[in-house]
């Protein structure tokens, strides 16, 4: 993950978020390490259930105690330690220097305040601008995001959902945090808008000097805005390394098990190599590598023993047991 | 239909669970593998919520008391029989409630009060829920003009106060138990045709109501097996909670004068009896007048418990 | 080539709304092939999904013509109309909200055999009910089990069991991968392709995503705004789109492939409502190379090149084209 001895935004160490319920523990995040550097975008991938909004939230302490209980050695963005900052100071940091970006825009506005209201309300908290000059910005904010200024008047509902995601951009980006984590954005947009939105943040982050962890389940959104590649799994971190470690390079049986069940959009005979069974339930983790159920190249001693996250190249890190072995490698597909 | 059968493989392969069992052996599948009823599940949530179990335990009491009163008691000595010479006692060990302005036992006229006051309150309730679930579903179901004219007369039953409505029913059809169950029974309709459309219009346009008509299931039979059992939960515990209401609106027109004939002893009648005399004989109104809290809190324990347990909203 | 099963024919459905006329399906026209598949693609709000229903008669249609195995299907009713749902299913997009809360597996996927009254005896039921479950790959042990106790992988395999119950021929299949995790989706169309090969189903395929319709079709066709934009076998609508939609459609597919670098077209604005539509091409308002003879009336769909159907000013085929230049010279 780049260069260990600049400064990086992001840095967390062994990362345990579980909530616990009364049918059971839940495991959302098992020990995961992320470190990410200024101006550089994470994608953060992985399926349902593979805790990667349990870790964004866990990252802005807003993970809901309880039933969650988060478990960490270290936690800073951009030097400052998140982990033991009084909750009053975290609300400044929230929003300011860092922000979400939720994957539902219907749901993140307030339908009785226009636009222009909400993108100025953080400014006016964080940044102590007065009212006029935080509904200048404002629309200043919308502009930037493709919106006519003079539309800062409107309610949310007069949007679209591609406007209204812009909306949600322009909050996040309001106070030009240093770091923003965008949980699968585009899910909710048609392709064509999603494009729109997702060049849109690009500029905007490079304009900005802004960090980003990019959630989502989509490979090919990876491809196109991110640096860094982590894939999780079962709350854990499985494959780590640059955009080109992980699609050309891949290492872990479950990364090649999300591309083989991709449809190729070039080669349209290919047949889809699924990923079989399902993953198992975090209540009840399997005690070795949690893959290892659903895993082909499984060995013995998988059921057994969970693998570390270890160097496979420079920037390259995977857990995966078969390694240990002379001469393994994958099958990939393509 | 042999020969249709025929046409389709049994292909083994795709599958990402072993199936074991032969068809062979298809039989006793059904009967090895048990069927968890939501039942179960609603009763597990239930037990969780320690009002409802409150509510519960008090109601078969009171249950059990309405059962048993005439074993223990005599309808004809012990309830209705004057003994003048005993009137007016306050509460003793002969009498536990004391008596009333005709001497009879208060006691044994509030255990034997339950029978009238549940029986109204069940029947009532019955009756508004036969009428108001079949007018409601209709009017969820069809829509349209129908729903339209539905929902606008039932604007105008609820808009009318149901003690007004009960008084103007029970002097229709005149002063008896059953009178009194139909007039408490119309004023609690609305209500009903109001949960239960609202709930048929929800389960309406779900997927699983598509997806039945396209197998080709009758109308009828969609509103019998899909529609009324998804929509069932509101309107239990909007039973439940009206009961409640039921019981007293029942008492209130018997403290009127037009509910269930003197010399029975209703709750509602026996707080009407008592209150020339609650200066001094404030007894003779405290007990009906406890009975009634305590049956309808009990019902509305119960009906708040279930709503909990009933609403998907709450679950996980 | 293989027997059209399905023919439809200028079909259309307009909805009546406060504000007017809502066009969903204005007008659209085309084969489905025995034993093939057609992919329907496009955004959300195009249309597609009332199209699906509205063939199916699960919606009522405006009008045109839904011809299945030379009936014309929109004139039926009654007993004649329940047969031919036997043979023309639908797959839903969302396997949470497609399957009754209240019934067990085997209560939904025993439940269009005996309503159509396929099987009677309630032994002979049951086996039917197990041998299905077996065909879409559901463990035994599951029959008893309620929906909400099941992944969506598994209740999608419920809802493909329920269709196949009936032993149709066609099957509308309604997105039903999009609301799955990629490595389930995978699973659901390898199943899906399986028993189009064993079965000899025919399948219309909806859906948004590209690369899924590619994968899965043999041809496609593409809708904006209730109309279909562009028609042709799968191959060919990949490798050679014609309509300036359909590029910037496929442009904008996000792609896992650090290999192709694309060029992206990007598209201005949004779908606007179809409500009361402007007598003009769809596309106009988004389109990058709208001209002057865009605003002139609805481009119709024409055959540009075998089996290549195309609605745009910009491509008109040979004939037409040199009847147009002709009359230019004249």
């Amino acid at each position: 993950m780049g260069d260990h001895t600049a400064k990086l935004i992001l840095d967390v160490k062994n990362l345990v978020v579980r909530y616990e319920t009364e049918d059971g523990i839940v495991h959302a995040i098992n020990g995961i390490d992320l470190q990410l550097g200024y101006r550089e975008t994470l994608g953060l991938v992985g399926e349902t259930g593979a805790g990667k909004t349990t870790a964004a939230l866990a990252m802005l302490r807003l993970v809901p105690d309880p039933p969650g209980v988060v478990e960490c050695e270290r936690l800073t963005i951009d030097g400052r330690d998140i982990l033991n900052m009084p909750s009053a100071k975290m609300d400044d940091v929230r929003g300011k220097d860092i922000s979400m970006v939720f994957q539902d825009p219907m749901t993140a506005l307030n339908p009785v305040f226009t636009v222009g209201e909400q993108i100025a309300e953080s400014l006016q908290i964080h940044e102590h601008l007065d009212k006029r000059d935080a509904m200048k910005r404002a629309r200043e904010m919308l502009e930037l995001v493709g919106i006519p200024g003079s539309r800062a008047g409107d309610y949310p509902h007069e949007f679209s959902g591609g406007m209204k995601q812009r909306v949600v951009i322009a909050i996040a980006l309001a106070c030009n945090p240093k770091l923003l984590i965008a949980d699968e954005p585009t899910t909710a947009l048609d392709v064509t808008i999603q494009a729109q939105v997702l060049e849109l943040m690009t500029t905007l982050k490079e304009k900005y000097d802004t960090s980003m962890i990019m959630i989502t389940h989509d490979l090919g959104i990876v491809a196109e805005v991110c640096d860094v590649v982590a894939v999780m799994y079962a709350g854990h971190i499985v494959e780590q390394g640059t955009l080109e470690d992980v699609f050309n390079r891949t290492k872990h049986p479950y990364t090649e098990g999300l591309f083989n069940s991709l449809p190729n959009i070039y080669n349209r005979t290919a047949m889809l190599k699924p990923i079989k069974g399902l993953m198992s339930d975090p209540t009840d983790p399997p005690p070795g590598c949690p893959f290892e159920p659903r895993c082909e190249y499984a060995l013995a001693e998988c059921k057994t023993r969970n693998p570390d996250l270890v160097p496979a190249g420079p920037t390259h890190k995977v857990a995966c047991l078969a390694y240990e072995q002379e001469g393994f490698h994958i099958k990939r597909r393509i | 239909m042999e020969k249709d059968l025929k046409k389709m493989p049994t292909p083994a392969a795709s599958s990402t669970e072993s199936a074991s069992l032969s068809t062979t052996q298809a039989r006793l599948v059904s009967k090895t593998f048990k069927k968890r009823s939501t039942w179960a599940s609603v009763w597990r949530q239930l037990r969780k919520n320690k009002g409802a179990i409150a509510g519960l335990v008090l109601l078969i009491i009171i249950i059990g008391v309405a059962l048993a009163a005439p074993i223990i008691f005599d309808y004809n000595t012990d309830i209705i029989q004057n003994n003048i010479r005993e009137r007016r006692q306050p509460p003793s060990a002969d009498h536990w409630f004391g008596t009333d302005e005709m001497g009879r036992d208060i006691f044994a006229r509030v255990c034997y009060g339950a029978r009238y006051s549940l029986a109204v309150g069940v029947v009532a309730v019955l009756f508004a829920l036969v009428f108001g679930v079949t007018f409601g579903a209709a009017a969820g179901y069809i829509g349209g003009a129908f729903e339209n004219i539905m929902m606008r007369l039932c604007d105008i039953l609820s808009s009318i106060p149901s003690v007004l409505m009960a008084i103007a029913v029970v002097s229709a059809l005149g002063k008896s138990t059953l009178n009194l169950m139909i007039a408490v029974g119309v004023a609690s309709t609305a209500p009903f045709i109001r949960v239960a459309r609202a709930a048929v219009l929800t389960v309406r346009n779900e997927e699983y109501i598509e997806a039945a008509r396209a197998i080709a299931v009758p109308e009828w039979k969609i509103v019998v097996t899909h529609i009324l059992p998804n929509s069932l939960s509101p309107i239990i515990v909007q039973a439940t909670l009206r009961v409640g209401s039921a019981i007293i609106s029942a008492a209130q027109l018997s403290f009127l004068g037009l509910g269930v004939p003197a010399p029975a002893p209703e709750w509602g009648s026996m707080l009407s009896a008592g209150r020339i005399f609650i200066r001094d004989h404030s007894y003779m109104t405290l007990f009906p007048g406890l009975a009634i809290m305590v049956t309808v809190l009990s019902l509305n324990l119960i009906g708040d418990g279930l709503r909990d347990a009933l609403d998907p909203r709450l679950k996980s | 080539m293989a027997e059209a099963i399905l023919q439809v024919r200028n079909l259309k459905k307009y909805f009546k709304t406060n504000s007017g006329m809502l066009h969903a399906v204005d007008d659209i026209s085309f084969d489905v092939r025995e034993g093939k598949t057609l992919g329907i693609v496009g955004e959300s709000g195009c249309g597609k999904s009332t199209a699906g229903r509205t063939i199916l008669r699960l919606l009522e249609h405006t009008s045109g013509q839904v011809i299945f195995d030379g009936v014309d299907i929109t004139k039926l009713s009654g007993n004649k109309l329940r047969k031919v749902r036997k043979d023309m299913q639908i797959i839903f997009q969302d396997p949470f909200s497609s399957l009754d809360p209240k019934k067990t597996i085997s209560q939904t996927i025993s439940e269009p055999i005996r309503v159509n009254r396929i099987l009677t005896d309630k032994k002979q039921v049951e086996e039917r009910v197990l041998e299905l479950m077996k065909t879409v790959g559901l463990a035994e042990r599951l029959i008893n089990s309620y929906p909400h106790e099941l992944d969506g992988g598994r209740r999608q395999r419920i809802g493909i069991a329920r269709a196949l119950a009936v032993l149709p021929k066609l099957i509308v299949c309604d997105e039903p991968v999009s609301a799955l995790d990629v490595s389930i989706q995978a699973q659901i169309l390898n199943l899906l392709k399986e028993l189009q090969n064993k079965m000899n189903l025919t399948y219309i395929f909806i859906t948004h995503d590209l690369s899924v319709v590619n994968h899965f079709s043999d041809d496609i066709a593409v809708m904006y705004l209730g109309s279909i934009v562009e028609k042709a076998p799968a191959e060919e609508l990949f490798n050679n789109p014609l309509h300036p939609y359909t590029r910037a459609l496929l442009s904008a597919i996000p792609v896992p492939d650090l290999r192709h670098k694309r060029e992206r077209i990007s598209l201005k604005g949004e779908v606007v409502s179809p409500i009361n539509l402007p007598d003009e091409c769809r596309f106009a308002n988004r389109c990058f190379e709208c001209e002057a003879r865009c605003r002139r009336g609805i481009p119709p769909l024409l055959e540009v090149s075998p089996d290549h159907f195309v609605a745009c000013v910009h491509h008109t085929p040979p004939e037409a084209a040199g009847r147009a230049a002709g009359e230019a010279l004249a």
